[in-house]
Parts: structure tokens; C-alpha cells; sequence
């Protein structure tokens, strides 16, 4: 099956993702550490581009950037610059951004995802580095604001922007794009992805070879994938009624799940980059071997040895390989059990739970999933109960083997006392007889004798119960 | 007045008496002056002098006052670049020299005028009006850094910091009858500094000595790492109070006596060389091919950075702020009435020459410029140690003559700008007089190579009495 293209659409995304897991911003000494604190309390001089004040690169920054472009499969540039963007809005202190221009750290890469119709290759044309800036809090909307809050713990913040070619042909392609992205970058752990505004996108997007919109300020993968949706549509109706698609920049509305015109091409910013002359050209290409040295194994690669190591299905090892948590706790319950086993019930089962209940694998604790792999295997209980313990540990906690108890799970218990039961008639034909003639008391010899053969396990008046249920067939 | 001019000077008369009373009689002097250099006086500055009396300080400059110029960020103390725009602005930080003169004991006495942002040769442009030359009232001190020269010539502070973008030290160093040294690209930590054109300005000293200077510059230079261009020295630049200029190489540029030269200065400047071959120093002729293109290069680049660095001044979190109904019209209204017309000119100039479409023409044709310029230095530093020719073609010209003519304004500073294009070092020292108005002697030296010129400069010090002229002493 060709996924042929229907509408001719392209899309290509400016993927911002923000370094958190730095401890100070790109060009000062401020934490990064801001998300819960009152606003303007992690500032200085240098990220409130105070008058007077210079930037200094953070190495750190440069190393993980570095790291993003090799995992990208990029090439780093010899030598990289800082220029600077001039533009004027309120949450920009400075008047302008510090980022890169001509000579971004990284360039030319590629991140295989699975697209319409198998794997795509989809090209990175580069990831480059910038400040971040402030935020913005309108009193009431943006139309109607009767003022505004500026929040410059923001301010400074170290960003890599990856931007795709326009190889993306649909909203689900574009979609697995940022969920490869997000994998990627989850694997060589410079950011967390949870933290509000940790990811920001910007989308490209065309049809029928028709003018690029760029929609601006989408906040979630799942906007993105709905703000595409939306805009194809647009396009592709206002193509019908026999209109042009103008250059234009349109920006997300996230609660309507609509994209409204910002500005046409003619009223497009002229940034008038230029080198920014208070930071040194840097000379990065030498570390590329060390930094090289301290990239982990990636999710393809993962991919491909689970595949080979644990013999698992295809379908399985993507799965399991697409957040490294996730791989990392099956590796771990592969150890201790049949490793395709692990991969049925930590792919299929406990994703799906977690996935349904939007909590991830930090949830649940890899003994509990041994414990109910090896009871199913055992076949101490069913798999229905393996599902069900499950659940009840992410719903109301335990422990696997309480929750078999309270809930009675234990198939092989039943079958114990069931055979003890049947075992104990088939010996005490005269118990069986003086009972049916009336003696009550006969029946405790043979309850008698079926705790005996369970050692103790059956409850004896479950099992008298049993008894009685047998002889009187 | 104050007597006591140097650093010396001041050590022995605290000695005899206190930091406080050197302050003290500074304060008084200030307190008459007829020349508008000051426009802030610290209010804490005998505290601080009571300090070091109180407290002792071993530091190299305990009880040295100093004056700082407008645009150097001082905590607790007005810094406005002398502009509207920042009326109001006191940092709540100290650029790094403020912190090391703090260190070594200095005592801060205020803040000098100085043209709006740093740009001008005349300190006309100030929002605080025009500071006036000391030697003759009716004339500009030079600029930007005038208040800072013109302070130190009238004795109302024995020491200044200026910047220098493009002569804004050498020229009212020279203009003024003092010592201005413009360091080596990254010699002085440039953090505090308010950019004007950061590719190009550097923090420097002002002085009635040579061994002030050098004393001065001990104390400022040097790496910090809060501005990655400063660079770490080895020695020290009081290691270049030498007396000894034997067998030094001197090249003279001809493309620096070109048209315009006032015959004064001409003669003033030639009768220093001479005096340089007296104590044993050499001189030939050197050609520098690419200096007349190097103020058309120097203005593009510094009023395209300037163009970004002052974008920050939007009203929106300190100085000045006239409101409007959106942000838009509120930035632009405080632009408007805080920008004076000199620095929106440049910014207007500055935003046309980086724009889509002009950017290749000017911007980058004016960077490549820059380039040739630099190995115009490089080449003619190679078979001499330093370079020397006048700092200004003219001396002192009156108030308001130029100031409605920017471009024979610009023009004034042909034989400054190149040395910024480049980097080097370069100093200014009195070397006689014209007209009765002070001459200023432009020693270039290789980059990083402060020490030559510091011990030249020292040595036609010890050799000539032209520095040791005050206003009112030269008819």
C-alpha cells in the first residue's frame, strides 16, 4: 500500500524545545530551576538585559546541543556564532535574540519515524541554539487585556530549535515526528518534556503546492496534530472556492481549535541579523568525538537489539523502545522472566492500562510485574486475574499477592482442594456411605482428611462445602 | 583647588592629613566649577573616604578620588548615558571596573557628562547640556568622554574612566590637555559598560600622568568572566614606567596628517617625534592605504550595533516611560521624546544599513573594510613598534560650530576611528599647544602590547613639561 498524498500536503515543524535539565540559563548564572516560584525571582542583570550587562555562553548548553545534533544524525558545524534577531516585543528584554543564524551548532540530520505507509525519512535541514524570553500574562484575554505581567524567569532560558524539512504529509506523520523527537531527546535526557512549556511548536504547511502557512504557538503534540488538521482543511476548502493561498503567518487558537491570520507576507518581520559582537566565535568540531562517546544507545538502535536479543516481535520492540523508561523497565523484567512474556505484558498490557489512565511506568514497580508474569506462567492464576491485579494495584495500590487473596484469584488453590476433595471421597467409601445413611459426623473424617492433603491451605468450611456439594452429586 | 593632581600626589597629602579632606576639597572644587563635567556628585563619597581613614586600606588607590563616566554602571548611583531616555535608571549593579576600583580603595565622586549614548565628538548632545572645555569656555571639551576629560583638567578630579567607541577618550584627552589611554580590544572587562557599539568601545583611563594611567589601568584590566572578549595579561602595566625609548621604531602614517590638518597641530605633533629622536628613538614614514575608507566603515558597524543595542530602552521597565494606549505606541512615544536627534539619526541609520536588502551593501562591505584597515595595522606594526601621528587634526573647536553638521563632525574623528576598527591600543598625551589650546599625541601600539606605548608616552612625559600646563597657565 502507497500512501499517495491526496492533497498534496507538506509539512515541516520548528520544534522549540527548552534545556530544563540545565541548571543555569544559556548565558548567565541564574537557575533554571523557575516553575513553581514567584515571577521574577530567578533574574539578574544579563537575562533582564539590563543596560550594561554581557552574555557568557554556558558550556554545559553547548555540550547538550551538541548531543541533540548527533542524536539528530547532523553534522556540527566547525565553528558556530551567536547572531542576533532584532525585534520588538515586551517579554524580549533586550530588543532583540541572541541565536544562530548562518552558523547553527548542527545541521543536515535525519529522524526515521513510521509513517502512512511504513518508515519515513525525515530530513532535520538544522537544531540551533537561542534564548528563550519572557512570559506574558494578560489580565483577561489578549484582545481585551487591561494590562499586562511580565515573568522574566523565563528570560534566558536555553532553547534548541530543531527544525524538520517539509517532508511530513499528514497531521498523523507529523504527529509520530514529534513523538520520535520527544523519544530522542527523553533518551539523552537534557530536558523534561513534563514541564509546562518545555516543548512549544510551530508547524509549515502547504497543499497542492501552494503558498507555505506557518501556524505559530502550539503548546502540545496533540494540538499540533489538531491544528494541522484544521489548517489542511482550511486550505484545502479555500483552494475549492477557487482561492489562493497567500505567505502568511496564523497563529493556534488552542480552545477553539482554529488557526486566525497574524500577518502576511508583506508585513513579515526583517529581523536584520547581525554576529553578535559580545560572544566569541566558538570552535566546537573537536569535541565532537567525547560528546559522541556520551551518547546513549538511541531508540532505533534499542529497537533493533531487543529485537535480536529477546527474539520479540517488531511490533513489540517499538513499542517498548519508544520511551526509554519504558525500555529500561522491561529490560529489568526481561531479566527475571521469559522476555517474550515480559514483552507481552509490559507492551500490551500494563502500556495499555497506563496509556488509559495517563500515568507512565514510573507507576508500577518491576517485582509486582515479575510476581504476576510468573503466577499466570504458573498457572496459579489466570491471565484475566493477571489483568485484573493490575488494575488494581494503579487504581487502589497492594500488593500482587494480597490482591490474589482478597479477590480469591488463586486458580490452583481450587484445583488443590477440588482433587484433595474428590481424592479424600474416592479413600473413605465407608465415611461416604455412613454419611449418606444419616451419620453427620462421618463428613468430618473426610474434611479431616482433605485438610490434611492441602496441608492446611483450604479453609475447612469451604472445603466441608466442597465435600458435601461432591456427595451430593 | 585642589593641589594634590596625581596619584602620588594624593598618597602623600592623605598621609599628612585624610582621605577625607583630599574628598573633601575635590567636593568644594566641584561644588564652583563653571564647566558642567560633573552630573551626579555621590552623595556617599566622604563616607566611603571616612571609611578608608576609619578602616585603613591597603589597596592601590585608598583614598584616590575618581571621577566615572555617565555610561559605566555605578549601584545606587544615577547612570543615564547622559540621554532622557534613561532619566531615572540607577543600576542596581556595578560594572566590573566599579568593582575593582571599589576594591582598591577609590573613592567614586560622581558621575561625568558626556554626548547622549557616547556619540559625539563634542559632548553637545548630552541631555544635561554641554560640558565646557577648561581652557577655554567657549570651546567643546571633545567627546563623548568630555565630562570625564574636562573634570580632570580642571582639578575637580584627579583620575576619570571614559569609553572609547572612537576616539571618545584620545579626543578630549586631547582637547583637554590630559593622558587617555584606549586599551586593547579586551583588555578592560566591558561588563557595566551601557553599549553604544560593543564591537568597538572599550572602558578607558584618564589622567594628568602617564603613571596614573598605567597605576589606573592595573587596577581595571585584566579577564573577568562575565565578558568573554576580556583577556587575561601577564604583566603588569606599571612594569612600563620605563624612562628608556632607545633604539624604539616609530612609524608615521602619513594618511594622518592629511587634508584639514590645523598647522598647529601639525607642527606640534612633528616637534614630538623630533623630540622622540632626541632621546634615541627612529622614525620613517608609513603608509596605511585603507584609512580614508575607514570612517564609512566605522560608522555603518557602530550604528548598526547601535541600532540593536539601544533597542532595549522601550519604556517598559526602567527610565523613561510616556504612555500610550497599546505597547506598541507607548515604546515608540518614550523613543520618541527620550532619544535626542544625534542617536536617533544613528539608529535610524543603523536599522537602514542592516536591513534585508542593504545589509550585503553597507553592513558587510563596511566588516570587510574593517578587515583591510586591521591589516593596514598589522603590516605597518610589523617593522615598527609603534605608530604615532596627531589624535585630533584640529585642537578645540568652538561650541556649536559643528553641531549642526554631523558630517564634519564625523569627520574630526579620522584619525581615532581606524585604531577601534582594529583593536589595537592606542594613547593620547599633551604635547604642546596651538593656538593656546592644548595638542594631543596619538601613540599606536600592537594589540595586547600596552606597555610599549605606556613606557613611550612616559618617557616624552619625563622629557617635556606639556602635561604639567593647567588652564589658565597657557596664553
Amino acid at each position: 500500500m502507497v500512501y499517495d498524498n491526496p492533497d498534496g500536503v507538506r509539512i515541516g515543524l520548528e520544534v522549540h524545545v527548552q534545556l530544563n535539565k540545565l541548571n543555569t540559563k544559556l548565558f548567565c548564572g541564574c537557575s533554571t530551576d523557575y516553575h513553581d516560584d514567584e515571577p521574577n525571582t530567578h533574574v539578574c542583570p544579563v537575562c533582564l538585559g539590563l543596560p550594561g550587562s554581557l552574555p557568557v555562553i554556558n558550556e554545559k548548553a553547548v555540550e547538550f546541543a551538541m548531543k541533540i545534533g548527533l542524536a539528530l544524525n547532523c553534522e556540527i558545524v566547525g565553528q558556530t556564532q551567536f547572531h542576533r534577531k532584532n525585534y520588538y516585543y515586551p517579554d524580549l528584554p533586550k530588543g532583540f535574540q541572541t541565536t544562530q543564524y548562518d552558523y547553527p551548532i548542527a545541521s543536515r540530520g535525519k529522524v526515521i519515524i513510521e509513517g502512512e505507509d511504513g518508515e519515513r525519512v525525515i530530513g532535520v535541514t538544522r537544531a540551533h541554539m537561542e534564548e528563550d524570553p519572557g512570559r506574558l500574562q494578560h489580565i483577561g484575554s489578549i484582545e481585551k487585556s487591561k494590562g499586562t505581567f511580565i515573568n522574566y524567569n523565563r528570560s534566558g532560558m536555553t532553547l534548541i530549535e530543531i527544525v524538520s524539512d517539509p517532508d511530513m504529509r499528514s497531521p498523523k506523520e507529523a504527529r509520530r515526528y514529534l513523538d520520535k523527537l520527544r523519544s530522542i531527546l527523553d533518551y539523552l535526557d537534557v530536558f523534561n518534556g513534563d514541564l509546562e512549556g518545555a516543548m512549544r511548536v510551530d508547524a509549515n504547511v502547504s497543499v497542492f503546492g501552494g503558498n507555505r502557512v506557518e501556524v505559530k504557538n502550539i503548546s502540545s503534540f496533540k494540538g499540533a496534530e489538531r491544528a494541522l488538521l484544521y489548517e489542511i482543511m482550511r486550505q484545502k476548502n479555500h483552494v475549492r472556492r477557487g482561492g489562493k493561498i497567500v505567505l502568511e503567518t496564523r497563529h493556534f487558537d488552542e480552545a477553539r481549535g482554529v488557526t486566525i491570520s497574524m500577518r502576511t507576507k508583506e508585513e513579515e518581520h526583517d529581523y536584520r541579523y547581525f554576529p553578535e559582537p559580545d560572544l566569541v566565535p566558538m570552535r566546537v568540531a573537536d569535541k565532537v568525538p567525547d560528546i559522541l562517546k556520551t551518547l546513549p544507545e538511541l531508540p532505533d538502535a534499542k529497537r533493533e537489539r531487543f529485537n535480536s536479543q529477546y527474539g520479540i516481535a517488531d511490533m513489540h520492540a517499538r513499542a517498548l523502545t519508544i520511551q526509554i523508561k519504558v525500555a529500561n523497565f522491561y529490560e529489568e523484567v526481561a531479566a527475571k522472566v521469559d522476555p517474550k512474556d515480559a514483552a507481552v505484558w509490559v507492551a500490551d498490557i500494563l502500556k495499555g492500562e497506563l496509556n488509559y489512565r495517563d500515568t507512565d511506568v514510573d507507576a508500577f514497580k518491576v517485582d509486582d510485574i515479575v510476581e504476576i508474569i510468573s503466577l499466570v506462567k504458573q498457572d496459579k492464576i489466570t491471565e484475566q486475574s493477571g489483568v485484573q491485579i493490575i488494575r488494581t494495584i494503579l487504581d487502589e495500590g497492594g500488593k500482587p499477592q494480597d490482591i490474589v487473596v482478597s479477590k480469591g484469584l488463586l486458580k490452583v488453590e481450587d484445583d488443590i482442594v477440588a482433587k484433595a476433595v474428590e481424592e479424600a471421597i474416592a479413600e473413605s467409601p465407608e465415611a461416604v456411605a455412613d454419611y449418606l445413611a444419616g451419620k453427620e459426623k462421618s463428613l468430618n473424617f473426610i474434611v479431616g482428611k482433605v485438610m490434611q492433603k492441602t496441608k492446611g491451605r483450604a479453609d475447612a468450611r469451604e472445603a466441608r462445602e466442597k465435600v458435601l456439594a461432591r456427595i451430593n452429586k | 583647588m585642589a593641589a594634590w593632581t596625581d596619584i602620588s600626589g594624593i598618597k602623600q597629602r592623605i598621609e599628612a592629613s585624610s582621605a577625607e579632606e583630599i574628598t573633601a576639597s575635590y567636593l568644594e572644587t566641584i561644588g564652583k566649577s563653571r564647566i558642567n563635567g560633573f552630573t551626579t556628585v555621590w552623595d556617599k563619597a566622604l563616607e566611603v573616604a571616612r571609611g578608608i581613614d576609619k578602616d585603613g586600606n591597603s589597596g592601590p588607590m585608598a583614598g584616590v578620588p575618581i571621577a566615572i563616566k555617565e555610561n559605566i554602571s555605578t549601584t545606587g548611583l544615577s547612570t543615564t548615558c547622559s540621554s532622557k531616555i534613561l532619566q531615572g535608571y540607577v543600576p542596581p549593579y556595578d560594572a566590573h571596573v566599579i568593582e575593582k576600583l571599589k576594591a582598591a580603595g577609590a573613592v567614586i565622586l560622581g558621575k561625568t557628562n558626556m554626548d547622549e549614548f557616547a556619540m559625539g565628538t563634542s559632548t553637545e548632545s548630552s541631555c544635561y547640556g554641554p560640558t565646557l572645555n577648561p581652557w577655554d569656555t567657549g570651546r567643546v571639551p571633545g567627546g563623548s568622554s568630555g565630562g570625564s576629560a574636562a573634570v580632570v583638567a580642571a582639578g575637580e578630579a584627579p583620575l576619570s574612566l571614559g569609553s572609547d567607541t572612537g576616539g571618545s577618550v584620545r579626543c578630549p584627552a586631547a582637547f583637554c590637555g590630559v593622558v587617555g589611554l584606549k586599551p586593547t580590544y579586551g583588555a578592560v572587562s566591558r561588563y557595566g559598560l551601557i553599549s553604544y557599539a560593543n564591537s568597538l568601545e572599550q572602558i578607558g583611563p584618564m589622567a594628568t600622568t602617564v603613571a596614573d594611567i598605567a597605576i589606573l589601568m592595573d587596577v581595571i584590566g585584566g579577564y573577568d568572566h562575565r565578558d568573554s572578549t576580556s583577556i587575561k595579561k601577564e604583566n603588569t602595566y606599571v612594569d612600563s614606567l620605563k624612562d628608556d625609548v632607545k633604539g624604539l621604531k616609530i612609524g608615521v602614517p602619513e594618511e594622518y596628517f592629511g587634508e584639514g590638518i590645523d598647522e598647529g597641530v601639525k607642527k606640534a605633533v612633528w616637534d614630538a617625534i623630533g623630540k622622540y629622536e632626541d632621546m634615541g628613538a627612529s622614525w620613517k614614514k608609513v603608509s596605511m592605504p585603507h584609512t580614508k575608507y575607514a570612517l564609512a566603515s566605522y560608522y555603518i558597524i557602530a550604528m548598526s550595533e547601535a541600532s540593536s543595542n539601544l533597542a532595549r530602552f522601550d519604556g517598559t521597565r526602567y527610565g523613561l516611560r510616556v504612555e500610550g494606549e497599546t505597547w506598541h505606541i507607548m515604546a515608540s512615544k518614550t523613543r520618541a521624546q527620550g532619544f535626542g536627534e544625534e542617536v536617533k539619526r544613528r539608529i535610524l541609520l543603523g536599522t537602514y544599513a542592516l536591513s534585508a536588502g542593504y545589509h550585503d551593501k553597507y553592513y558587510l562591505k563596511a566588516l570587510k573594510v574593517r578587515t583591510l584597515v586591521k591589516q593596514d595595522f598589522d603590516r605597518a606594526l610589523t617593522d615598527v613598534d609603534v605608530l604615532m601621528a596627531p589624535t585630533m587634526p584640529t585642537p578645540a573647536f568652538k561650541i556649536g560650530e559643528k553641531i549642526d553638521d554631523p558630517l564634519s563632525l564625523y569627520l574630526a574623528d579620522v584619525n581615532t576611528v581606524p585604531v577601534n576598527l582594529a583593536g589595537v591600543p592606542s594613547i593620547s598625551v599633551p604635547c604642546g599647544f596651538a593656538d593656546g589650546l592644548p595638542v594631543g599625541l596619538q601613540i599606536i601600539g600592537k594589540p595586547f602590547d600596552e606597555n610599549t606605548i605606556l613606557q613611550a608616552a612616559y618617557s616624552f612625559e619625563q622629557n617635556t613639561d606639556h602635561h604639567t600646563k593647567r588652564p589658565g597657565e597657557v596664553a
